[in-house]
């Protein structure tokens, strides 16, 4: 991971790119001896799900909200309201639920990986281990890498349900569309496994991405404070990034 | 020191099985699995000369509230007509066996659903009756097509005598 004689812009970046992809061998080669940790995992599961529960919620509440509220009023002018159901709940299934849980997560979650790992690293507690045999790949980064995996799509399930509660809530309770015609519309359009299941498959990818870019960033950053900060924002700005250009990828193949 | 532990191990617990109840209700309330689940019913046949874009699935409605769904759709192979067997919810069973059938479609852009007027009969359907009376779904070319037809003939004597159109076209609208 030494740095080249001439560092450019362009060599820096594949080498970072390249660095992390050695990263992802080395941690999915470490995942068999982490689950003997396999509490550490579930702490972490907790710690980077269930305590972000409530801003996702909170989140997809108003998006479903405000989606309903935009779509409505754009679909009355070509008398197409009774499709609101189904418009909000395929942009949610498919686009919004994934890829706002995603950039939510790498705020909410992302961030503190990197910043617990970046600490560790700069105060030498990963070193520590090393020397009393504990691996740190098997017990600090696999279980993060673990627990982004299995957290992200089910924050993204909540996501959704919450939209779609705020979309019924918006549209039904407030706008006054008929509830039949709401539900009704949706459930004969929204299929289970294209819409449905390609989302959740889509939020995985982007939990495994985000963890791995914050434990990467956290496990190699300057060991300095100041390291450590520029770690956690280049943490949000590359999972940012990577999300919504996998996204597109991802949206091509699974169509 | 279990205390803590236990504590946060029944937390990860629940948030899996929120995440997971999340998925189920969405899987199970807003997509078409939720028009899978139907309880006993029982078949009705209807012949239709054209079905649109009638699917398979589709709900049947009498008076706009949902009592069954399209089974399957065949084509008859005697008549060359489209063989359409309806499941109709055994909590429905005082529907006129002269009851009629037709395909309308619900709103502008809405799917195509089949719609139930009932008769006057004293006689309910029973399973594996058949509606005598149907009704195609509407074509958007046959309309367009009667349109023309229909706004050719009037313009005929139109043209021949010019001073009487002024009256009837108004009147006519």
């Amino acid at each position: 991971m030494s740095t080249s004689r001439r560092p450019t812009m362009i060599g820096n970046a594949l080498a970072q790119v390249g660095a992390a992809g050695l990263f992802l061998f080395s941690i999915l080669a470490a995942i068999p001896k982490s689950l003997r940790h396999f509490r550490e995992t579930l702490r972490q599961i907790w710690f980077v799900g269930a305590m972000s529960l409530v801003i996702i919620m909170t989140c997809g509440l108003f998006v479903g909200m405000v989606l309903s509220l935009q779509l409505y009023y754009t679909l009355a002018k070509f008398g197409g309201t009774a499709a609101l159901g189904t418009v909000v709940a395929l942009s949610l299934f498919r686009e919004l639920g994934p890829v706002v849980t995603a950039l939510l997560f790498a705020g909410r979650a992302g961030t503190s990986m990197t910043a617990e790992i970046g600490l560790m690293r700069a105060t030498d507690q990963l070193s520590a281990m090393e020397m009393m045999a504990v691996d740190p790949l098997a017990y600090v980064v696999a279980p993060r890498f673990l627990a982004g995996i299995v957290a992200m799509p089910l924050l993204a399930c909540v996501f959704n349900a919450l939209g779609i509660l705020g979309a019924h809530l918006v549209g039904v309770s407030w706008l006054g569309l008929d509830n039949g015609t709401f539900w009704g519309n949706m459930t004969s359009n929204v299929d289970v496994w294209n819409d449905l299941v390609n989302g959740v498959w889509k939020s995985t990818a982007f939990g495994a991405v985000i963890a791995l870019i914050a434990t990467f960033e956290g496990y190699t950053t300057a060991p300095t404070s100041e390291g450590v900060a520029y770690a956690t924002t280049r943490t949000v700005v590359a999972s940012s990034i990577v999300v919504l250009a996998l996204d597109f990828v991802m949206t091509a193949f699974l169509m | 020191m279990t205390q803590p532990r236990r504590s946060f191990q029944v937390g990860t617990g629940l948030f899996i099985l929120l995440g997971f109840a999340a998925l189920a209700y969405l899987a199970t309330q807003t997509t078409s699995v939720a028009n899978y689940t139907q309880g006993d019913y029982y078949t009705l046949n209807a012949k239709f000369s054209n079905i649109g874009q009638l699917k398979q699935r589709a709900p049947v409605k009498l008076a706009g509230v949902r009592i069954g769904s399209v089974q399957s759709i065949e084509l008859d192979p005697q008549s060359l007509e489209a063989l359409v067997k309806i499941g109709i919810d055994t909590r429905f069973t005082d529907i006129p066996d002269d009851s009629g059938a037709a395909i309308f479609t619900s709103g502008l852009l809405g799917d195509q659903y089949v719609g139930v007027q009932p008769g006057g009969s004293p006689l309910a359907f029973k399973d594996g009756d058949e509606f005598i009376l149907t009704q195609s779904s509407m074509q958007l070319e046959d309309l367009i097509g009667k349109f023309l037809v229909s706004g050719d003939s009037p313009k005929k004597p139109a043209n021949s005598d010019s001073p009487t159109t002024d009256d009837t076209d108004p009147s006519s609208k």
